[in-house]
């Protein structure tokens, strides 16, 4: 996939194993919190783990990092949008919303991230908040009823807060 | 408990079972059989391919489909092996995987022992476009100089994941991404050159398709050999003789040295040496060494160093250790050098120009083996040029019309061709360590060991341990194969809990008669104890059962390398090693 963009911290990372106690079956919740610290999984980390924890390796580690949809191995956004696309936020219209935000933010193909590191893209199976579909999540926070039309001004409102930073 | 004969019936058959773990295996042990992709007798089934189902009818008249490589035999079940149900199954099975293969077979190097193109045949498959066809396309990984990987013509069967893990612990191989994205590769789709691998093979053994081959040398060796300004020169390993049969339908464990020795001549080989003759002289040389180290202090546990596959394990994963390794060159190492240096003073029609020197071994790492740093001469060529393995030899006697077994006998070519016991037995695991345990008696004792035969260091299982009463030296050896064993010992060493001195490692499971380059043998789990049990049998009808007795290396020594261990032989037969760790990627976790 990806080089790294970042450097990483092997510190950082053996931290991360200590609290896991170096224990394989902990492989998960490794990845996660590696995945908080960086946003992403950075391939040197998968390495690491892959070669200090007994019974991993390098490729087994891949193997779970890319089974799971959880896990970006390309950098994320300082925002990060996750659109719903359950059974009642398609139906309710979630791929034009989905549309939306790719055309705006200029994301072809199955390009995740803005080339400015702003912004990324994610498709989720249900938030669980199919009342208000369809919904999407940017930072935690979370826009109901979403149209093309109304996640474009949102869009436009966060792009405006970060050209007055 | 276990040991109850119970029964179940297969095909209206009434078969007793006991403890076997499958039904796979009570179907075999009855003489009957089903297809399958996924179940190899010695990694853990796995269920994968499904091609392995059977009807079973349970005693309350219910009916299941079954995988039988999965399900724990039981008392009273009646099973179907090929009712219109499975054949169903199993067809429509055949053709999912064929709609997703890249079907060109014939340039297949599996064509003619893949898994997928027999059952495809046996089962009249016609019809391959009746589902969509796959239209990502992989490239094919070509990296290594031993195995070839396309991912075209993988059935995820995950036979390859599992021997890497299973055998050798380490996992170069996984599965990533998933659903109708899985597929298997190194980390992050590295070029399996650039990986830990450590170029075993074992993948390649058990792979049904053509997903993992052996990197082919055959065409380049046939154009020196039919190079009329070269002198092709050929040595064979101890293991190649006890398998190469199999491709000629053989039975596996029958000794075909003189039938090699002919084979190659016709071939167009000029010189046929024995690799059995420099297995003498490793002992001869690594006994030596064995003997210093014990008497002066020098560092031990020492390490056997004939298997390339374990000394880049150890390059890669403990470079720490790399001074516990016996310096000696590899019994392929050690002839090359030799071929290089003394042939042309034997045959004057060969020069150091026109020397061509090509190896026969049981073993895929021996390719990388050759191309080793250490083994480059001075105009840049190494020492040895092509290694090819026991399945690509079976292929070039075939494809030069000869009839393998009514060939007449024709014995190895002087001065490196004659063996002792000793060496031929360096194809087992436990071999060398029986082999240096005959000479180092002498050595220590001055005497001649009567009993050459130590049934503890044989047998194909993983770990042997034996003590050994030199004449009142006590030595303590320790015998492993695989390297999930390899990677124990080394923990025990670190640990200080290790307890001997001598540590023999050979990374294919029962040693070089399993090797990844040996003739395929998907479903047979008695293949590694009657090759050995060849091997053991030429040691028996030997005329020298010990390395120092050896006729042609008393003359090698007293004509040119003085003694074991001497300035000339560690010239000429030892090597070095170096820290290959900070040089992959895994190096980042120190």
């Amino acid at each position: 996939m990806t080089g790294s963009t970042v450097s990483i911290d092997f510190k950082t990372i053996d931290e991360i194993l200590e609290s896991c106690n170096y224990s394989k079956q902990y492989l998960i919740a490794m990845l996660q919190k590696v995945q908080e610290v960086y946003k992403y999984l950075p391939e040197e980390a998968m390495t690491y783990i892959g070669e200090k924890v007994d019974g991993l390796s390098p490729a087994t580690v891949y193997g779970v990092a890319t089974f799971y949809a959880q896990f970006s191995l390309e950098p994320k956004g300082k925002y990060e949008i996750k659109v719903c696309d359950g059974t009642a936020c398609h139906v309710r219209g979630s791929m034009p919303v989905l549309n939306a935000i790719r055309e705006k933010l200029n994301l072809k193909d199955n390009k995740i991230t803005t080339d400015d590191g702003l912004f990324s893209l994610e498709i989720v199976s249900c938030l669980g908040a199919c009342g208000l579909a369809p919904v999407c999540v940017i930072n935690e926070k979370v826009y109901p009823q979403m149209t093309s039309d109304a996640i474009s001004i949102v869009l436009d409102t966060l792009l405006k807060e970060e050209r007055g930073n | 408990m276990s040991e109850d004969k119970k029964t179940l019936i297969i095909e209206g058959k009434e078969v007793e079972f006991t403890n076997e773990p499958n039904l796979l295996e009570v179907i075999r042990k009855a003489g009957m059989n089903v297809p399958t992709f996924c179940y190899r007798p010695d990694l853990t089934p796995f269920g994968a391919c499904r091609m392995c189902v059977v009807e079973v009818i349970y005693p309350n008249g219910r009916t299941m489909i079954n995988s039988s490589c999965t399900m724990p035999p039981e008392a009273g079940i009646k099973v179907l092996l090929n009712t219109e149900r499975v054949r169903k199954i199993r067809k429509m099975v055949l053709e999912l995987l064929l709609a997703n293969h890249d079907r060109e077979c014939t340039s297949c190097d599996k064509s003619g022992s893949c898994e997928l193109q027999q059952y495809a045949e046996e089962y009249g498959i016609k019809d391959v476009k009746k589902y969509a066809q796959k239209e990502d396309w992989q490239e094919i990984d070509n990296s290594s100089d031993c195995l070839v990987r396309d991912n075209n013509k993988c059935i995820l069967c995950g036979a390859c994941v599992r021997a890497c893990h299973e055998h050798q612990g380490l996992q170069v191989l996984g599965f990533a991404n998933r659903g109708s994205a899985t597929h298997v590769q190194p980390m992050a789709g590295k070029p399996l050159a650039d990986t830990e691998c450590i170029n075993c093979g074992q993948c390649a053994a058990v792979c049904p398709t053509g997903a993992l081959t052996i990197k082919s040398v055959v065409n380049d060796v046939w154009a020196e050999i039919t190079n009329p300004n070269k002198k092709v020169v050929a040595q064979f390993a101890p293991s190649v003789r006890v398998a190469l049969g199999e491709m000629f339908g053989l039975k596996p464990g029958v000794n075909t040295t003189n039938k090699i020795n002919a084979a190659l001549k016709k071939i167009g080989f000029d010189l046929v040496f024995d690799t059995n003759f420099s297995a003498d002289l490793t002992i001869m040389e690594e006994a030596q060494e064995f003997v210093t180290r014990l008497t002066t202090g020098g560092t031990l546990p020492m390490f056997t160093s004939c298997c390339p596959g374990w000394v880049r394990f150890l390059e890669l994963q403990h470079p720490d250790m790399l001074n516990h390794l016996s310096t000696c060159k590899s019994p392929q190492g050690m002839l090359g050098a030799v071929i290089r240096e003394y042939v042309p003073q034997y045959y004057p029609e060969i020069t150091k120009e026109n020397l061509v020197s090509v190896s026969i071994m049981p073993c895929t790492a021996k390719k990388y083996e050759a191309k080793r740093e250490q083994f480059k001469m001075e105009d840049g060529r190494q020492e040895i040029d092509y290694v090819m393995t026991t399945q690509e030899l079976g292929r070039m006697i075939k494809s030069a019309g000869i009839d393998f077994n009514s060939l007449e006998d024709v014995p190895a070519d002087s001065p490196f061709g004659q063996y002792t016991g000793a060496g031929t037995i360096f194809g087992v695991s436990g071999g060398v360590a029986e082999a240096a345990a005959r000479t180092a008696y002498t050595l220590v004792t001055g005497q001649e060991l009567q009993n050459v035969v130590i049934n503890d260091m044989r047998g194909t299982h993983r770990v042997k341990t034996v003590e050994l009463d030199l004449n009142g030296t006590k030595v303590k050896v320790k015998i492993v194969n695989t390297l999930a064993e390899a990677e124990k010992c080394m923990r025990e060493i670190k640990e200080g809990k290790a307890d001997y001195q001598l540590l023999e490692v050979m990374a294919c499971p029962g040693g070089c008669i399993n090797g990844g380059g040996q003739p395929l043998s998907f479903n047979d789990s008695n293949i590694k104890e009657q090759r050995a049990q060849g091997l053991y049998t030429d040691d028996e009808q030997g005329q020298y059962r010990k390395s120092h007795e050896n006729p042609e290396i008393k003359e090698l020594y007293d004509k040119h390398l003085e003694k074991p261990n001497s300035h000339k032989s560690h010239e000429l037969l030892h090597t070095s090693y170096s820290d290959k760790r900070s040089g992959c990627y895994i190096g980042i976790a120190k």
